[in-house]
């Protein structure tokens, strides 16, 4: 049975993705006989060549994605060549997990409340500082260069990156490195430059185009923050999908095969720059030239990271302000009254989405973390690697999700099914897996074998060293895994959205359903308990432990 | 077949650990070769450099050796064959550099975790045991606040409520200071002896060997 878990977390993850993106294609070409469409044609690719604006919608999907992913991984770096192990850099490095549990949809709205013509950040400015008396008519949001959209991503996507590059540095002996090419006379930002960034960036590729992949096709964060009319190609495809008029679906099919395309051509023109910037690198670490300041560099790094720190920090602020916000002119820094009335209002409409939301990151988060371990601990018991298989973990995070989730949809409506909660369940599996994964598969091998070895000894079987020894021990992990994997499935839209066919209600698909609406008051609710509930899972796992081995000291250490 | 029979008496046989032409090697380099019977009571101290294959002799007859390492022969416990037995069928106990004490569990819950044969008096035989190592009343103590000493007592007590049929010692005294080695080494001895099982002990520490008192065999 073990030996069938890494097998059957690869099925589980793989079958999806391939299978729904191969069902894209008929509908694609004009053929689902369900829907009428019984000949294969080019029909749906002409009508969406003629659909209007749409060279500028992938456009803005593609750019986006490249800049959102480079200005993110330039500021990193750029930060990681300053760190000193100050108190400003552990602060920091504290504050990433909190930051990474933002779901999208609550991060997004927290910015747009901060940069919006009204939003808070022009109110403390004004009418001081800028003059105005009421909000400018500038485009602020939903630009259609996409600025705001590609900022709004650069700020969510920086702690990922952070954190992957801080978990690939201790092995590389980064401040050795820069000690040596210090002494011979590089300036501290060049030496990390020319001697950690070459070794840390083939560490950190696969992230930075999981990054890619999602940048150049996210539903959610460009509802909120991308432009409008036309607005992001993704945003179009689950528009179409949404429409009710089923014949769209064949439109909608086309869409999501070209944003196929677009996410993979971001992904090669990535890995093109990475070769040309590669070379170009390399002749400048060889060159051996000295500056003589790198003072410029040091305060960029450091400003930009204290930047796009504090903005979720302060949108998170801006939305717990609008939804207890009683009256509140324009260029007032604070609301003149403060009243509880629009979360008394939502309460009643709140429990339903919630419970559901719960029930989903629950179920996904347990399978997930039960598959896990069964799969790592099956590598024990064997005592060799892992399946080389298991980089497939990375596939539902490099395919865009409307690719894929497109033909999942075609294929339950096709059955004539009705939207299946274990469907969305699934769907939830294939994002929260890898996370689950990456978080368990280092305390897993670390795990002192002797532990095991031990208990044997003593006369316990596998399975029981397993339940009596290896669980207990490493309960804290396994928890700390779960909420993530639980604060993942709660930050997933799409698949509740597509799969769910508007049945299936969690506070993502309300709070990102209330952004078109624009009630800042209730966004304000509704995001506030989006970006709350993943912390509950946090919270739990690190009590947990704590009160069960309140009387064990080595338990706190481990 | 025939060595079973040939090279010891059916009288020592009754609970010898017999090691009959054991040969490690590791990717094809040849480690060592053993032929020894230790008799109950008995203790054969193996001596030899770190690398020289000494602890994975110990992993191969409890039942744990990495699978890059490669053993022939047989090892016989009390006239059974336990050669490639799952370890916790061997009846092989263990005791390690360091106490490994499971962080999770009391003092007495780590004791009691391996104590075989009736759980009525389990309380009963956990306190004695204690008690005899001189740490009665520190059942109910986190292992964590116990000294270095203190722990690897509790281990060996441990060790010997899961009634082992032989006893392999893998450098237990190494990591402790001079005096607390002394000490030790006396309560583990002697207690050794009362359990009146064979003993196998790798060390590189001439004094654990004399202590122990036994046939000495050096690899290199």
């Amino acid at each position: 049975m073990l030996r069938l878990a890494p097998w059957i977390i690869v099925l589980s993850l793989v079958l999806p993705v391939v299978g729904g993106t191969l069902l894209t294609v008929p509908p694609a070409f004009g053929y689902l006989p369900v829907l009428g469409g019984d000949d294969w044609s080019f029909r749906p690719w002409l009508e969406l060549a003629a659909t209007p604006g749409i060279l500028r919608s992938v456009a803005v999907s593609f750019g986006s994605g490249l800049l959102a992913t480079g200005l993110a991984l330039i500021i990193v770096f750029l930060f990681l060549s300053t760190i000193a192990n100050t108190r400003f850099d552990r602060w920091i490095q504290r504050l990433i997990s909190p930051l990474l549990s933002i779901p999208h949809a609550a991060a997004a709205f927290g910015f747009a409340f901060l940069i919006a013509p009204s939003g808070l950040l022009l109110r403390w400015l004004s009418p001081a500082l800028t003059g105005f008396e009421r909000p400018p008519d500038w485009l602020l949001l939903n630009d259609p260069f996409g600025v705001s959209l590609i900022s709004g991503l650069v700020v969510k996507e920086i702690p990922f990156l952070l954190l992957v590059s801080l978990a690939g540095l201790p092995q590389l002996n980064a401040g050795q490195r820069v000690m040596l090419a210090r002494s011979l006379g590089y300036l501290p930002r060049a030496a990390w430059f020319k001697t950690v960034a070459p070794a840390l960036y083939p560490l950190v590729r696969l992230p930075v185009y999981a990054v890619l992949a999602f940048a150049t096709s996210t539903v959610d964060v460009a509802m909120i923050l991308g432009p409008n009319l036309p607005s992001t190609l993704s945003v179009q495809v689950v528009q179409w999908f949404n429409d009710p008029d089923l014949s769209f679906r064949f439109l909608g099919s086309a869409g999501a095969l070209l944003q196929l395309v677009v996410t993979a051509s971001a992904l090669s023109a990535w890995w093109v720059l990475e070769k040309l910037i590669g070379k170009g690198f390399n002749a400048w670490v060889a060159g051996g030239n000295r500056q003589r300041s790198d003072g410029t560099l040091w305060l960029a790094g450091r400003g930009l990271m204290v930047i796009s720190t504090l903005l979720p920090v302060l949108g998170l602020f801006a939305l717990a302000l609008n939804s207890v916000a009683g009256f509140w002119r324009f260029p007032d820094a604070w609301p003149g009254s403060i009243t509880l009335s629009h979360w008394l209002q939502a309460l009643p409409d709140l429990a339903r989405p919630f419970w559901m939301t719960m029930i989903i990151a629950m179920a996904a988060s347990m399978l997930a973390v039960a598959m896990v371990l069964a799969a790592l601990e099956h590598e024990q018991r064997r005592n060799r690697p892992a399946t080389r298989a298991l980089w497939l973990l990375y596939l539902p995070l490099l395919v865009p999700q409307v690719g894929f989730l497109s033909g999942i949809t075609v294929l339950s409506q096709m059955a004539g099914q009705a939207p299946a909660l274990w469907v969305v369940v699934w769907a939830h599996l294939l994002f929260v897996l890898p996370y689950v994964y990456l978080t368990l598969v280092e305390p897993y091998r670390r795990f002192d074998s002797r532990w095991v070895i031990l208990g044997r000894s003593l006369g316990l079987s596998v399975n029981q060293a397993f339940w009596r020894i290896r669980f207990p021990m490493m309960l804290r992990p396994v928890l700390t895994a779960m909420a993530l994997g639980v604060a993942i499935s709660v930050s997933q839209y799409l698949p509740t959205q597509m799969l769910g066919g508007g049945r299936i209600v969690t506070v993502t698909t309300e709070a990102v359903a209330l952004s078109s609406g624009g009630d800042r008051r209730l966004i304000g609710v509704w995001a506030m308990v989006q970006a709350i509930t993943p912390f509950i899972g946090f919270l739990l796992a690190l009590l947990i432990p704590r009160l069960l081995w309140k009387e064990r000291r080595g338990m706190q250490a481990l | 077949m025939e060595r079973t029979s040939g090279h010891a008496g059916p009288l020592a046989e009754a609970g010898c650990l017999q090691l009959q032409d054991v040969a490690l090697e590791l990717h094809g380099h040849h480690l060592l070769h053993l032929n020894e019977t230790i008799s109950p009571g008995g203790v054969l101290t193996v001596m030899g450099p770190s690398g020289s294959g000494k602890s994975t002799l110990l992993a191969w007859i409890a039942g744990f050796m990495s699978s890059s390492f490669h053993a022939t022969g047989r090892a016989i416990l009390g006239g059974e064959d336990i050669t490639g037995r799952p370890a916790e069928q061997t009846g092989v106990g263990l005791l390690f550099q360091d106490p490994l004490l499971f962080p999770h569990l009391s003092v007495a819950g780590n004791v009691r975790f391996g104590a075989r044969g009736g759980k009525d008096d389990v309380a009963e035989r956990v306190e004695n045991a204690l008690a005899s190592v001189g740490l009665s009343g520190f059942g109910h103590r986190d292992p964590e606040t116990l000294s270095g000493g203190q722990r690897a007592r509790v281990a060996l007590v441990r060790l010997i409520l899961s009634r082992p049929r032989a006893i392999l010692l893998d450098e237990p005294f190494s990591k402790l200071d001079a005096p607390l080695r002394r000490e030790l080494r006396a309560v583990v001895f002697e207690h050794l002896r009362q359990q009146n099982v064979p003993a196998m002990l790798v060390t590189h520490d001439q004094e654990d060997a004399d202590a122990a008192g036994g046939l000495i065999v050096t690899i290199d």
